[in-house]
This record gives C-alpha cells, structure tokens and sequence, in this order.
C-alpha cells in the first residue's frame, strides 16, 4: 500500500483556485499503484505530468519510483497549480519541476520521443465551447473540469502531441468519461499512432486508459 | 524551482520561431542551492537526453565553471558529482530567460517559470 501524498499543507485559498484531490485523483492513483512494479521495471528517467494541480499524482508516482530515479516534470496553465504542486513536492520528499504553460508546448522541441510515461487527468466534463475557452484563458479553477464537445476539447488537443513525445518504450495514463467516447479515443490512436490502449480501472463512472507502443 | 536540467529541456514556442529557439538565455537571475541526493545511475542514463553545450553554458552563466566546454567521453565520479550539482542542485528563483531567436521573455518568479503565450504568439 502506498500512501496518499500529504496534501496538508494546501489553503482553503488554494482550493478557490486550484483543483483539490477528489475521486478520479484517487482512481488515478489506484491505476499507478496496480501497475507500480511494472512502471519501476521499466526504470522511466522522464515522467510528464500535464495538469498537475495540486501535484498529488505526480508525488505519488514519486514514492512509486524513488525521488532520486526520475524526473518529474509539471506543467499547468496555472500558475497557482504550478505553486502548490511545487509545494507538494517539497512537504512529500520528491522533487517535483513545475512549469506553467500550455499542455507540453515549451517541452515539445527538446523531449521528442524522450518521455517514459505522461500522466494526464483532464478536463473531460462535458461543456459549452466557450465554456473550455474562458476556463482555460482565465487560468481559473474550471479549467480543471471544463471539457467542451464530449469533454474532449483539450484532451483532443493533447492526443495529438502524446506519440511524439513519448519514447521507444513510453506510457500515456490518461483519465476519461465513458461519455468521452472511449472506444473512439483507442481506435483513433491506434489508428493514427499505433499506440494500443487499455483500460486500466474502472468505476462506475470513470476510466483510467494506458495507451503504449504496439 | 528552475533548475538547470529543466532549463535544458526548455525551448521558445512563440509562433513561427523554430530556429535557434533553444537554449533561453539566462537574465538577471537569482539563484539558490539546495542539496539533492546523489544517483550516479541517475545522472549517467539522462545524460544522452540533455545538450552538453546548452548545460555547460546555462552552468557558467549562474556563475558554475565545474563542467568543461566539450562533453568528455569518460565520465568518473567527480564529473558525475559536478553533473549532479549543475543539474539538480542549483534552483533559479527569480529571473528570466530569453529566446536568442525571437527575444520573447519568459519570466521566473517565485520558482515557477511563466512559459505562457499570448493569444496571438501561440503557433
């Protein structure tokens, strides 16, 4: 059993702004913990977390991995999340590397093909277009949930990155909605990539999907 | 915190700037050092990922002259002890970096470098 990382160290000011652990966090965590030996076997030097938040995952899969054996790289759109994934990392031990930005934009140029594993909880709540626009310019906490068209507007933007970053033997964990069309998001990176997926977890509402080299 | 392996890693993807667009130049920054347990393995299997100029250079402009200008070809423990330093012990805490192409300036503050664009720089 691995222990949840220690959150408490996030403000209720925190939580005005940045999305605090709930159950598709934990339904993640689940994932990473059932597949812990495998992911230590693979000895992934790069892990990538898109939307870190709060940093919970990412800190998790640090006490999975060692804090010493990879790198854990951070990213949100915001800048409040990139803080308190910072601080997450220090208060559970594991040094975690925050950068604010868009999805992995600045990462693209230099870790093409580098990444071992990405880890990806998005906003997949379906919602009005506009709404995923002004969430995600407003840098606000609904960009944690907004999704857009079929909850898939900004894991869409993202699937489209994940082959090229990922490295010869990398894995993409990404959470999802049954609403999200998962037989659609398979066959479409399979079809595209040749990454097969596989659904990892599942709740009575929630997936947690891994798409890997076939 | 910036530290000097994530600078490495870091490119400028200001819309239509896809040449000399890495590595940011470093600007009026400050610097912490904080120690990092020390994984020879580590440093050694990441080496391949990271551009030896880029690193070298970023580790001379906050003021670390430990790494020569070419990457050697045998690594012994004190280059690896010196690695390990530039790459995960030194912390930029405030500051900016550069793009040497386009010039656009991404800030550091507090840590956390803002690689956010505007609306219209986004490719």
């Amino acid at each position: 059993m691995i222990p949840t990382p220690d959150l408490s160290h996030l403000t209720d000011q925190d939580k005005l702004y940045v999305y605090d652990p709930a159950e598709d966090t934990f339904l993640f965590l689940d994932a990473l913990e059932q597949d812990a030996e495998d992911l230590k076997s693979q000895k992934p030097l790069i892990c990538l977390e898109i939307g870190s938040g709060s940093g919970c995952v990412s800190a998790f899969m640090g006490s999975i991995l060692g804090s010493t054996n990879t790198l854990y790289l951070c990213t949100d759109i915001n800048n409040r999340a990139s803080d308190c994934t910072h601080r997450t990392g220090r208060c559970n031990k594991i040094p975690l590397d925050p950068i604010t930005c868009d999805l992995a934009h600045p990462l693209s140029k230099r870790l093409h093909h580098s990444v071992d594993i990405i880890l990806f909880n998005p906003p997949y709540v379906p919602t009005e277009s506009e709404e995923v626009l002004s969430a995600q310019s407003d840098r606000s906490i609904s960009g944690s949930w907004a999704g857009g068209t079929d909850g898939m507007e900004v894991t869409n933007r993202l699937l489209g990155d994940v082959e090229a970053l990922l490295s010869e033997r990398g894995k993409f964990y990404l959470v999802t909605l049954e609403r999200n069309n998962i037989p659609e998001i398979c066959e479409r990176m399979f079809r595209t990539f040749r990454l097969q997926c596989q659904v990892r977890v599942k709740t009575s509402d929630h997936l947690e999907l891994t798409s890997a080299r076939s | 915190m910036v530290r000097l392996i994530t600078h490495n890693l870091l490119a400028c993807h200001v819309k239509g700037c896809t040449s000399n667009n890495f590595p940011l130049a470093l600007k009026d920054i400050q610097i912490e050092l904080r120690e990092a347990e020390f994984n020879p393995e580590f440093i050694t299997n990441i080496l391949p990922r990271l551009e030896w100029h880029a690193l070298a250079d970023a580790a001379r402009q906050v003021g670390d002259t430990s790494l020569p200008p070419e990457q050697p070809e045998m690594m012994d423990d004190d280059l690896l002890r010196n690695l390990h330093h530039v790459l995960l012990e030194i912390h930029i805490v405030e500051g900016a970096m550069t793009c040497p192409n386009c010039k656009h300036i991404y800030p550091i503050l507090n840590g956390i470098p803002n690689m956010l664009l505007a609306e219209h720089e986004i490719g």
